[in-house]
């Protein structure tokens, strides 16, 4: 009987260590850059997309002109993965010694990161830049923290409302035109069709679900003097709220199936045929074109509440930011001008499809492929982002706005309560971030 | 213990200081063991010597009282000559086990995000406040007891269904053995994540073959709150009981046949047999298992987090670990993670503690 006294010895250790110690903190890194050398090696991480091959070579072309202006400094590319991006980029964060000096990062981490103490400020820079003139105003604002800039928008993703022609065409029905005949059509075409959800529609997707919102007029939270205030219970973001949740049901998209389905299991289930509509993004394309519906869809924008009004869409997308522990600050930004400017961006589109993020840039590219057009327009309109603050990333990864929905739809809460709620937890993150 | 990032101080590695600190931790320890020889001295010296009259079994009576009457104290003779033995794994011990714990209890006191591991912000001591978030989150209740009550049926169905089938591998011929016994060894041998995995897939209300097989049509396993936990269950106690089951199959191959065969002489029915003479024998196997189980499933992660997709909707399938997780890494909370992994280091404590406590009131020795 001597199993006690063995796991006493450590508590009891733990204890003395605990009250002796008190000159040890866990490890914090200092991430200030020291130095701003003009020549050198250059380290630059960027996503890793499905089919990169395309991208690389857009790539290769920017480091060359960069390297044409700049000889004495040399450009290392490397590509990550993207479901482990986190812990690879806290990871350079922690560690400056091995960081990169570019960073290519999803637009809603911005804030955080620059909590975090990530990224360099370039705000001089970026006002300088004779390009950054024409990038659009959302795409502005995600690289944009309390007026600060912290980067370059390297491309847009937005989504719209995918449907299947054929299906539509043997009922002899239209793509809807206001959110009220979205809802009713969806159901239309259920009810004529069982083995098909009308809407495919997720619990967890939450980017999918925020139009409906934003088209009632509500926002996900107020900003005042810097801080900001969760709204997602206000009666107009609550209507959005219940005309999302309207869509889970028999009569659409069961509860059992859809509660707990995101974006990604949304556009799955319509690829495969088992939708008459989904809410995509440009990038789905490519996911739906290798699908069981190629050529039997079309796309068009997302209705709002009036008749002919496009729904505010989430601007999604990335950036590419310089890191504070670049020890080669002026080639970084040069860099990151290369590599998120007009002519790669142009490129990008024609290599990659990814929506340039310059007006003019992308206009031109809405005339070279037509299927980008109700995207386009969509970015037109109006688009919304994220609060642009740290508290954001908190609320997004403990899945605040899909707990929310799913609670309605499951019938655990009703709309209000669960909101309420909601908004409460959202508060709670935004004061505890600052 | 306040650090700003303002300064330009090296980060500290964790290894400088993990070789640091057992060595302050083992020199403090023996002090007090050093400073009782006589007590200690006197009761072991009548160990190795019984007397000549007494028979080998009182022999290790009186070793055995002699050992436990006084406080255990290990520096018996006085030297430093346990210790130099024991400094091995005591380094060993201190640097993978009491130092990551004292770096998680610390941690637990202060505002640790990713801004301070990065340096945005410097390192602030928090006193109990993590504790206090901790405690007045109402969800954090919630998990708790929906922690408890699942690792408990887990437990219980894991041990029934080892000890069945361990039982029943002493009972049938050498081919179903062996078929059990790779089957057994199959589930063990699966990944976690993999098991999680074909599990979910089985029981897919579109493709699944179980709701086929069992006509339930499109019965979404995953959607209610008791069938979500029915179905990691499942996968729990499938990818858990080849453990149970070769090690309880191992004690009963280890009881001499003698005694069984007296009791069935006796007229002992097969459960009684159990009851009485097999458990009662298996019983230091049993702690084990019982003890390996309860942390296991107080501890699973995996399956909740790959079958019910990070925590079930709206988190209703969420378990402590899954719960700690996105707090710590998900959210990058790391000082609340913390204190929730010191409050899960301390139930466990505390549940293994009562149960042996359990035990040895009840006469049995270790």
């Amino acid at each position: 009987m001597k199993l006690p006294a063995r796991i006493a010895a450590p508590v009891t250790a733990l204890a003395l260590a605990g009250l002796t110690a008190t000159g040890c903190a866990p490890q914090t890194s200092d991430t200030g850059a020291r130095t701003d050398d003009k020549s050198g090696t250059l380290r630059v991480w960027l996503f890793q997309e499905v089919n990169n091959k395309p991208k690389e070579q857009v790539v290769e072309e920017a480091v060359a002109s960069f390297r044409a202006e700049h000889k004495e400094a040399d450009v290392k590319v490397e590509y990550i993965p993207v479901d482990t991006r986190a812990q690879r980029i806290k990871a350079a964060f922690n560690d400056p010694g091995s960081a990169p000096d570019l960073i290519e990062y999803g637009n809603t981490d911005t804030a955080g990161y620059v909590k975090d103490g990530g990224l360099a400020d370039i705000t001089e820079e970026f006002g300088a830049w004779a390009e950054a003139k024409d990038a659009d105003p959302t795409a502005r604002e995600s690289v944009t923290v309390d007026g600060k800039v912290y980067g370059a928008p390297f491309f847009v993703g937005v989504r719209a409302l995918y449907y299947r022609t054929d299906v539509f065409e043997e009922l002899g029905i239209r793509p809807p035109k206001t959110q009220a005949e979205l809802v009713s059509t969806a159901k239309k075409v259920r009810k004529a069709r069982p083995g098909l959800y009308g809407l495919a529609v997720g619990g967890a997707y939450t980017y999918g679900a925020m139009p409906f919102l934003w088209a009632n007029g509500g926002e996900l939270a107020t900003e005042s003097g810097g801080t900001y205030k969760a709204a997602v219970n206000s009666p107009q973001a609550l209507e959005g709220i219940e005309a999302y949740t309207s869509l889970f049901g028999d009569d659409n998209c069961p509860a059992a199936k859809c509660a707990s389905m995101g974006g990604n299991a949304t556009v799955t289930a319509f690829a495969s045929g088992k939708a008459a509509m989904a809410i995509g993004g440009d990038f789905s394309h490519a996911a739906v074109e290798a699908g069981k519906v190629k050529g039997r869809y079309a796309v068009v924008p997302l209705p709002g509440v009036t008749a002919g009004s496009i729904a505010p869409a989430f601007a999604g997308g990335n950036n590419i930011g310089v890191l504070k522990s670049s020890s080669h600050r002026t080639l970084a930004v040069d860099l990151m001008k290369s590599l998120a400017g007009k002519e790669t961006q142009g490129k990008l589109f024609d290599a990659m499809g990814f929506l340039p993020t310059y007006t003019d840039v992308r206009a031109r590219a809405a005339t070279k492929e037509p299927f980008v057009k109700p995207f386009i327009d969509t970015l037109a309109a109006e688009t919304k982002f994220v609060p642009a603050s740290p508290g954001w990333g908190q609320i997004d990864a403990s899945l605040v706005l899909p707990t929310m929905f799913q609670e309605i739809v499951s019938g655990k809460k009703d709309a209000a309560t669960a909101a309420d709620d909601a908004a409460k937890k959202m508060d709670a993150a935004f004061a505890s971030a600052g | 213990m306040k650090r700003t990032a303002s300064g330009p101080q090296t980060p500290e590695p964790a290894a400088d200081r993990a070789g640091a600190e057992p060595a302050s931790s083992s020199a403090s320890c023996p002090d007090p063991s050093a400073s009782d020889p006589e007590g200690g001295g006197s009761a072991t010296a009548r160990v190795p010597a019984p007397r000549p009259g007494a028979g080998l079994d009182a022999g290790t009576e009186t070793g055995r009282a002699a050992g436990r009457k006084p406080p255990r104290r290990p520096g018996a003779h006085g030297g430093r000559t346990p210790w130099i033995y024991l400094a091995p794994a005591l380094v060993v011990l201190g640097g993978l086990l009491v130092y990551p714990i004292y770096q998680l209890g610390l941690i637990s006191f202060l505002e640790y995000t990713q801004a301070q591991v990065s340096g945005g912000e410097p390192t602030s001591f928090q006193g109990f406040a993590n504790y206090t978030a901790l405690f007045s989150d109402g969800q954090f209740w919630q998990v708790l007891l929906a922690t408890v009550v699942f690792a408990a049926t887990c437990v219980l169905a894991t041990l029934a269904v080892g000890c069945a089938l361990a039982v029943l591998l002493t009972r049938v011929r050498a081919l179903p053995r062996l078929a059990l016994m790779l089957a057994a060894l199959g589930a063990w041998a699966t990944p976690a994540v993999t098991g999680s995995t074909v599990w979910v897939f089985l029981f897919d209300p579109d493709f699944g073959p179980v709701n086929k097989v069992l006509g339930l049509g499109d019965f979404s396993w995953t959607y209610g709150r008791y069938s979500a936990f029915a179905l990691v269950l499942f996968e729990v106690v499938w990818c858990s009981f080849p453990f149970v089951m070769v090690t309880v199959y191992a004690g009963i191959r280890a009881i001499p046949s003698e005694v069984l065969e007296a009791a069935s002489l006796d007229g002992a029915s097969q459960w009684r047999t159990w009851r009485s003479v097999t458990a009662p024998m298996l019983r230091p196997i049993l702690v084990v298992v019982t003890i390996q189980s309860v942390i296991w499933d107080f501890k699973v992660f995996t399956q909740i987090y790959v079958m019910t997709n990070g925590g079930g909707i709206a988190g209703q399938n969420l378990v402590l670990n899954v719960y700690a997780y996105q707090k710590a890494f998900a959210s990058s909370q790391y000082g609340l993670g913390s204190a929730i992994g010191v409050v899960m280091l301390l139930i466990l404590l505390a549940v293994t503690l009562v149960y042996l406590r359990l035990l040895r009131r009840q006469g049995e020795e270790l």
